[in-house]
């Protein structure tokens, strides 16, 4: 089935972790299990809904009086239940579907009580994890038709749908379109023909419909952009897409150890429904309010909290200067500076480690190569395959190797910057002036010698250069490391594009910016420094 | 007399071009000898095989009656002189250090010493040229340079290839005439390739004329005006405007 296979895989895709101001506190080693006083840490996927979920969480916590860890973004579901399985975190919000889809590979039943039953039982069983009792909204897929559509054609349920989807047009994520539990399933249950099918991205598709691009799309049911264009969600009749109940799932650790704490997270249990899900995640995603305000009001809307009780944060030294989304583009980044500072300095170490070991790697590949042109084209056209993976492909890959959190990130970043520094190494090496390094030769000087005197002094500017290249690319890479927990100034990017907000974006975007421009003339005058000096000034 | 060089019977082949067919040669001990051709006659590959930058397929090459085959091809280098065409010096290396190479390279004490005697010797005084950088000089201050460079360490043999060739006339006039004193005064053995007749004679005691691979003819200079043996080399004299 789809389901969140394809939040799961979309969200690999579309990086969207991390949340304004509460994204950058980070776990220390030990984790919230022994000592009662030791924080809980509280992680999410990385889509508004888990990202508002998992706010929740934390401030029904921190207004119980327990220290909360925010652990947000963490990627997909992937990424965020290795987490969960590895003690990193000790809750996050799953839905049952994908527990049993993509965490468990198994196909889940129709029946959603069955579905719950199933997932934590196996989770349990396998892993020593534990459902918590459902929150009371299944967020799964849904099939949507503009209001004034159901109206008018009198549509409730697919079924209905199918009946005139021949006159029809149909706005689907090219993923549906693809797959035996999309379209296609939805054509053998309920004979769902469309008249004409357009595949369209995720980001579009809500502006196709509500413009009559086209007539009904596939979605979430709990999209905030439901509620935004007034579109109507037809109802499953057939029980074709299996159930996602959302729940917070916690460590078998959390329960035996800290039952109360597990008691404050099952007060969640059953206060939600899809509707108010759906105007929450409008707030979020759709409006652009800021994702704690939210949280807090939905805490009162439920019952839970009093008002003045949570969103207690003002009390809290990252949030007092939590910027508001007035003044000024300056101001805003002015207040977020301190984040910002140590954004930028993990930024730099992570990007420092990965070209350090590039360098340590790829200036010895290029001088070998040298040695043995043969295969060196070869070799370096190889190389050049690996820069043509999308970034966020290559962090996806990482993961089962690696996990989350800087290797893989790193090794990402490394691997990157392998290409510009082995082929201006070999290019340089091999294209230095030829007479002097035929002379020198001929003069009695070894191999070893020509290079050390001779090949590598005047390669070095050519070598150099590729260090430059290699560097900015990786301070712009860099930023999608944050969509696998690594820091860094993309959390902002990624938060930002995720909620919509622009100047969060803008505050990570413009220090990394900056940042590419420094590394680069920073590295430019170490370009100067080892350019042999009998060559003139390369600047002049 | 003794001989300083010996090709027996060299065969290169580059591809299906025959660079050497069983070219032998010998210079004795202090001769000059010039090889002079047309480009692609071998001329270049026989120089070369004598500080082994050049691996004949045939033949062997002696150097003082030994062969050089069985010796450390780095060792043999750093016992002969040699100057290319485009100098080679080493751009990122004052004139001083370039001219210090080969001592340098052998371990010399004083190699600087050395150094600055062979720049004196070329005509730039180390004071004044050698701190600075070959851009800095002129094209035929810079042959200067390699010739220094390829004798500081004073061996006994010295191969240029078209040492003067870059050059335009006047430089050209100039340092053959210097160069033409230095070696009568340090009576050092010199294999000289160049495809100029006319420097072939003012320089060398015996000129050897290649084509094709092999030598055509070897002899002195009057002889070989008064007696070409081949039509060939008459009419390379002839053009040249050496009869």
């Amino acid at each position: 089935m789809l389901g969140p296979a394809v939040c799961a895989l979309s969200a690999l895709l579309v990086p969207l972790p991390s949340v304004p101001g509460v994204a950058h506190l980070h776990v220390s080693g030990a984790v919230a299990q022994t000592a009662p006083r030791d924080p809980v840490v509280v992680g999410t996927k990385n889509f508004g809904e888990s990202y508002l979920l998992g706010e929740m969480f934390a401030q029904l916590l921190e207004a119980r009086g327990y220290d909360v860890v925010r652990r947000p973004g963490l990627g997909a579901s992937e990424l965020v239940f290795q987490a969960l399985r590895t003690r990193s975190i000790d809750v996050y919000p799953e839905y049952t579907g994908t527990g049993l889809l993509a965490i468990l590979g198994r196909a889940p039943p129709e029946d959603a009580t069955a579905a719950y039953r199933e997932v934590a039982d196996a989770f349990r069983a396998e892993w020593d994890l534990r459902w918590l009792p459902p929150l009371g909204f299944q967020n799964t897929f849904a099939i949507t038709v503009r209001a004034e559509t159901a109206d008018s054609l009198g549509l409730e349920t697919i079924s209905d749908l199918a009946a005139v989807a021949p006159q029809l047009v149909a706005g689907f994520t090219p993923d549906f379109i693809g797959r035996a539990d999309g379209l296609l399933g939805l054509r053998e249950t309920y004979g769902l023909d469309p008249g004409r099918t357009r595949s369209l991205m995720q980001a579009v598709k809500y502006r196709a419909i509500a413009e009559g691009e086209v007539d009904f799309i596939d979605g979430y049911s709990t999209d905030g952009f439901i509620a935004r264009y007034d579109l109507t969600v037809l109802r499953d009749d057939m029980g074709f897409f299996p159930p996602y109940d959302a729940a917070p799932v916690v460590t078998g650790e959390l329960e035996r150890e800290r039952p109360d704490v597990v008691a404050v997270l099952t007060e969640l249990s059953g206060r939600f429904d899809e509707g108010l899900m759906r105007t929450l995640n409008q707030r979020v995603e759709v409006d652009g309010e800021p994702l704690e305000s939210v949280a807090a009001d939905a805490l009162r809307i439920i019952g839970l909290v009093e008002r003045g009780e949570a969103g207690g944060m003002e009390g809290r030294g990252s949030r007092a200067g939590r910027p508001s989304s007035e003044g000024s583009l300056l101001a805003y980044l002015w207040n977020r500076r301190a984040e910002t500072f140590r954004l930028t300095g993990r930024h730099l170490w992570l990007v420092l480690l990965s070209l350090s070991a590039g360098i340590a790697v790829a200036v010895p590949l290029g001088l070998g190569l040298e040695r043995a042109r043969r295969s060196a084209e070869t070799t370096i056209r190889a190389m050049g395959l690996l820069q043509t993976i999308p970034s966020i492909a290559l962090l996806a890959f990482m993961i089962p190797f690696l996990g989350i959190g800087v290797a893989p990130a790193v090794v990402a970043l490394f691997l990157y910057s392998l290409f510009p520094i082995v082929r201006n190494t070999y290019t340089g090496v091999r294209d230095a002036d030829a007479a002097a390094v035929e002379a020198a030769r001929a003069l009695g000087m070894t191999d070893t010698q020509l290079l050390a005197h001779v090949r590598l002094p005047l390669a070095a500017p050519v070598i150099m250069a590729g260090v430059r290249t290699a560097a900015v690319i990786t301070v712009g890479t860099a930023t999608l490391a944050a969509f696998i927990g690594a820091g860094g100034l993309g959390d902002p990017i990624v938060a930002g594009l995720a909620l919509s907000d622009t100047r969060l974006v803008l505050s990570g975007a413009i220090p990394a910016a900056v940042l590419a421009l420094l590394v680069d003339a920073a590295l430019a005058l170490v370009e100067r420094g080892v350019a042999p000096k009998g060559l003139g000034d390369p600047a002049s | 007399m003794e001989q300083a060089l010996e090709a027996r019977d060299l065969v290169k082949r580059y591809g299906d071009v025959l660079a050497l067919d069983s070219v032998s040669l010998a210079v004795a001990a202090g001769e000059r000898v010039a090889l002079v051709g047309e480009s692609g006659s071998g001329k270049t590959t026989l120089l070369r095989s004598f500080n082994r930058m050049v691996e004949p397929e045939a033949g062997e090459v002696l150097i003082d009656g030994a062969p050089v085959a069985s010796r450390d091809p780095v060792v043999v280098r750093r016992s002969i002189g040699y100057v290319q065409q485009e100098g080679g010096l080493l751009p990122h290396w004052s004139v001083l250090r370039n001219a210090s190479l080969v001592p340098w390279l052998r371990g010399s004490a004083e190699a600087e010493e050395q150094a600055v005697r062979a720049l004196g010797l070329v005509g730039l005084p180390a004071e004044e040229f050698g701190s600075r950088w070959p851009r800095e000089l002129s094209g035929g201050q810079r042959q200067r340079v390699a010739l220094a460079r390829a004798l500081a360490s004073e061996p006994r043999v010295i191969l240029l290839d078209e040492p003067f060739g870059a050059l335009d006339a006047i430089s050209r006039a100039e340092l053959r005439r210097a160069f033409a004193e230095l070696v009568r005064a340090l009576s050092v053995t010199v294999l000289l390739v160049t495809h100029d007749i006319e420097e072939a004679f003012m320089l060398a005691d015996r000129v050897a004329v290649m084509k094709d691979g092999h030598i055509e003819q070897v002899a002195q200079p009057d002889a070989l005006r008064s007696s070409p043996d081949t039509p060939y080399v008459r009419d390379l004299l002839e053009k040249a405007g050496a009869r």
